[in-house]
Formats: structure tokens, sequence, C-alpha cells
């Protein structure tokens, strides 16, 4: 029931509100799996990155999509921890217990093993809407590791950041842009297929159209110093 | 039977001449289709993908038109309430903008509904003036009052060139459906608007296939490099022609005012076409965006909409029509 309802609210609804107000134009569509286990691992600025993640995939591969999210963010308030678990399918990510000991991917893991295609931001959290990529976290290259045969196909969102930048609540329409990367697979290296994930990423970046965005007073670009 | 006959009702309560201008419209794409069917027939060399993504997109176009042309001025309004929407945010996320503009850009996309409120409530005087003199002015200070004087003037000047060209000159469009059945209308308001539209899109596809088949000396090179004199002046006659035998089945214009129109409409649209380009060549983008497979953003289909809908406007307005 809440299946069918997710699906209906992300095709229906989701799917229209992010084309009209964000406008995304979605390069290399053809690449994005329809079929589970898959990982996608994507730049993080703003929490429409995510929206646009559940919003680009084909409706008969929207059920298997479970964007990774922090679970002191997202579970800690009952009515948003319903929505994020039951609407958006997040897969909760502990990220204040990792390096405790204890295996913070395990949800992770298990939606793979149920054939789920996992979104995954590598940054850990939200960077600023500057195209600027932070380092790259390598949990993303253990789940490769557990599922050596699913695909890890890089995503470079671009423009997410102005439609919501981090700290801001209301959100402002502007054309995103969201480009699909050729699948990347472990080859038995951690470092090498971070390397590799991180190079994807950033030759995507460079594909993407410019963002002409500035943070603040001091990093104006183009213009002269008054 | 009952939608047959509903359809049959809301058909026949429709001017004829306006059926036939859009059936025209439908048989000149076909004969496109067709076209584009058979040339990769004769040139297996060539991929016409291209040409052929620009075709379907032509018809999604020209059915969202016609539907809403068929449907009235609220429904022509509303279809130009989105495209002026997706234009200023095509422009807006083009331009270089910085996390504080965030709340004028906000405030940009609010000048659409009031712009549009006065097409709406057939305010004439008041949509004349809202954006080009008061949203003007609101700008910079909403600017100022929150304390931005970093390259102030280029940032109110990006904002102003978006508001007028995405709002207001496409505004004038909408504004056509107002004029009054009383006005004896050879094809109704809606008749005035397909004038516009099909000159406008004429001119763009004719210049294009002028261009391609007998252009040789570029005229705008530093801007629009692919721009020809050929391309541009055969374009011109093109539409000229077209607007000239056209125009009298769909306007009430006639003899001289016609034929103003019929010289100048081409040129607006060319005009528009290289302002737009300059931008895109200043910003360093090729399309505004994706969104109409193989024509590229909303904004690279509108730019000589932006430049012909004021014009046309105020030439019915000075030549024939008395509602403005």
């Amino acid at each position: 029931m809440i299946r069918w309802l997710r699906l209906a609210l992300i095709v229906a609804v989701a799917r229209p509100v992010a084309r009209f107000f964000a406008g995304t134009d979605v390069i290399g569509r053809e690449r994005l799996p329809v079929t589970g286990p898959a990982i996608v691992a994507a730049n993080h600025n703003s929490h429409v990155d995510t929206l646009l993640m559940l919003t680009i995939f084909k409706a008969r591969a929207v059920h298997l999509v479970r964007p990774a999210a922090a679970s002191d963010y997202f579970l800690k308030d009952p009515v948003i921890g319903w929505f994020s678990r039951n609407l958006i399918g997040i897969v909760p990510v502990a990220r204040r217990k990792a390096g405790s000991g204890e295996d913070v991917l395990a949800p992770a893991r298990q939606a793979l093993a149920e054939g789920a295609i996992v979104v995954v931001f590598p940054e850990g959290t939200r960077g600023d809407a500057s195209d600027t990529m932070a380092q790259l976290k390598n949990g993303v290259a253990r789940l490769a590791e557990a599922f050596p045969d699913a695909p890890v196909i890089p995503v470079w969102i671009q423009g997410a950041g102005r439609v919501l930048p981090k700290g801001k609540f209301i959100p402002v329409p502007m054309t995103c842009c969201v480009l699909v990367g050729k699948p990347i697979r472990w080859e038995g290296r951690r470092t090498a297929f971070m390397e590799g994930l991180r190079d994807a990423l950033l030759a995507l970046k460079a594909e993407a159209p410019p963002l002409r965005w500035s943070e603040g007073e001091d990093s104006e670009e183009g213009e002269t110093p008054s | 039977m009952q939608i047959i006959e509903t359809v049959k009702a809301f058909m026949a309560a429709q001017p004829p001449v306006l059926l036939w201008g859009l059936v025209g419209v439908v048989a000149l794409l076909s004969v496109a289709a067709a076209i584009s069917a058979v040339l990769p027939l004769v040139n297996r060399t060539k991929d016409y993908k291209e040409l052929r993504e620009r075709i379907t997109s032509w018809w999604v176009m020209v059915a969202l038109l016609a539907a809403a042309l068929l449907a009235g001025w609220q429904a022509t309004t509303l279809l130009f309430v989105v495209i002026s929407f997706i234009a200023l945010r095509e422009f807006l996320s083009l331009a270089p903008t910085r996390r504080e503009d965030r709340l004028i850009i906000l405030a940009a996309y609010m000048a659409i509904p009031v712009s549009y409120a006065f097409i709406a409530l057939d305010i004439y005087p008041i949509f004349l003036v809202i954006v080009p003199v008061y949203a003007f002015l609101l700008t910079p200070f909403l600017m100022a009052a929150l304390g931005q004087t970093k390259g102030y003037l280029s940032r109110v000047a990006m904002f102003h060139w978006g508001l007028m060209t995405c709002v207001y000159n496409i505004g004038y469009a909408a504004f056509l459906m107002r004029v009054p059945a009383s006005e004896h209308l050879p094809a109704g308001a809606a008749g005035l608007v397909l004038m516009l539209l099909v000159a406008t899109e004429f001119n763009d596809v004719a210049q294009y296939v002028w261009g391609k088949t007998l252009g040789k000396h570029k005229i705008v090179p530093s801007v629009s490099p692919n721009k020809t004199w050929e391309g541009f002046i055969g374009g011109w006659v093109s539409t000229a022609a077209l607007i000239w035998f056209v125009g009298p089945w769909l306007t009430p214009l006639s003899g001289f005012g016609l034929a103003i129109v019929a010289v100048s409409l081409p040129l607006a649209g060319f005009a528009g076409d290289v302002t737009m380009s300059a931008i895109k060549r200043d910003i360093g983008v090729k399309d505004t965006s994706h969104l109409i497979p193989g024509h590229g953003g909303l904004l690279d289909r509108i730019d000589s909409l932006t430049f012909t809908a004021p014009l046309y406007f105020h030439m019915l307005a000075f030549f024939a029509v008395e509602h403005f």
C-alpha cells in the first residue's frame, strides 16, 4: 500500500515539481540502472539532491531506489522519520557511530542484498553550493567490495545547491543538471576504486554547464574589486 | 457519442479561418516530417537524428499552443505564464548569481503573476508600466535595502533584462487574446496570436533553411558564426511574403499597415535571435538548457519572440486594433 503511495507521489507529484521548479536536464539517463543491486554515487550540496535522485529513474525502477541518509538528521523526529523511511525510502546511515566498531553500513548492505538501487552521497554531508567537491568517504568502496557485481554509477548534480543551499529553508526555482557517468566496477583495491570514482565525478563536473554562482561577497567572480 | 457532439459544437463555435490556419500549420509540419523521413534514404552518410528530434518537438509545441488558442484567453494566458516562468528560470540560472541574491531571484519570479494579473484583468495601461517602470525601480531598491552594493549596476541590469524579455515582452503575446470579438477580427483574437507565432517561428526556420542551403557570407561572425547574409535575406523575404499573403486572413491588417508588419517583423525576429546569442556567448553556453529535444532550452526557442511580440502588438494597436 505504502509502496504504491510512494510510487504515485514520486512519479505524479515529485517528478513534475522537480521538472517545473528545478527544470532538471538529465544527461545520460540511459546509464541509470533499472535493476538492483546497484550503487549510485552522487555529489551532495542540498536536500534537493535526494528529490532529484528519486525523480530521474524510470518509473519501473523507482520502487528499488533507496537514498542513503544520515539517521542523526532524518530519524530524530518521529514525523520526519516516518516520512523518510516510508515515502523517501531512506537507508539510514548512523554517521555519529562511525569508527565506534558498529557496522554503520549494515542497512545499506541489507538493501543491496535485497536488490535495491542504493543512492549514496560519498561526501558524507552537504557542501556549499559552489561546485567544489569535498573529500570522499570510502563507505562506498566498502559497499562495492561487499557487492563486487553491483555497478557503481557516478552522478554529478549541478545547481541543486542554488535551489536550496544548506542552512536555507525557502527553495528558489533554478535550473539543475544531472549528469550520469559510465558504471565503475570493483577491481579489488579501495584506494584505486575511490580515485576512479573521484576522477569520474570530476569528469562529469567538467561537462556540466557553467555554474556562475558565488557563495559570498569575497568569492566574487568576473568583477574587479572596488 | 456525447463527446463527439461536444467536440463538434466546440469546433463549430471557432472561427473557421482559425481552424484552417491551424490545419495549415499541421500541413507544413507534416511536409517537414515527410522530408525528414526521406532525407536519410537520399543521403545515408549523414545523421538526421537531430532534425527528427526537432520536428517531434515541434509537434508537441504546436499541439500545446493550438489547444491553448482554441480553449480561449484563460488557457493561453496560463500557457504564457508557464513559458515566462521557464524562460526566466533558464535566464536567471545562466546569469551570474550569488547566495545573497536568492531573495531577489524569488522577487523576480513574483513579477510574473503580477504582470499577467493585469492581462487577466484586461487593464492595459497598468500592464504597460508595471514591469518597465515599477519592477524596474523596485529591483534596485530591494538590492540596496538588502545592503548589496557589489557589482550593483551590472546585477540590476541582469535582473532588468530577464524581466523585460521573459516576462514583459512575452506577455504581449498573451495580451493579444483580450481583443474583443466585436472588433471584426477575421479569425478571432486567437488568429492574431497565431499570425505572430507562425511568422516568428517560420522566420527562424526559413533563415536556418536558406542559410543551410545557400549560406556563404557570414553576417555576425563574432556572435553567431552559423548565421549568413543568405539565410537572413532568404528568411526575411520568405517571411514577409508569408505575412503579406496570410495576414489578411488572420488579422485585420491590410495595405500599408500589413506591408509595414511584413517588412519589420522578420527583422525583429533576427534581432532577437542575435541579441540572445550575444548573451549566451557572454555566459559561455550554446543552449540555455536541454528542455526541448533538438532545440535546446525554451529561451533558445522564444528568443526571437521576445522582440517580435511587442513590435507586432504595437503595430496592430496602431494600425488596426481599437482595444489598445
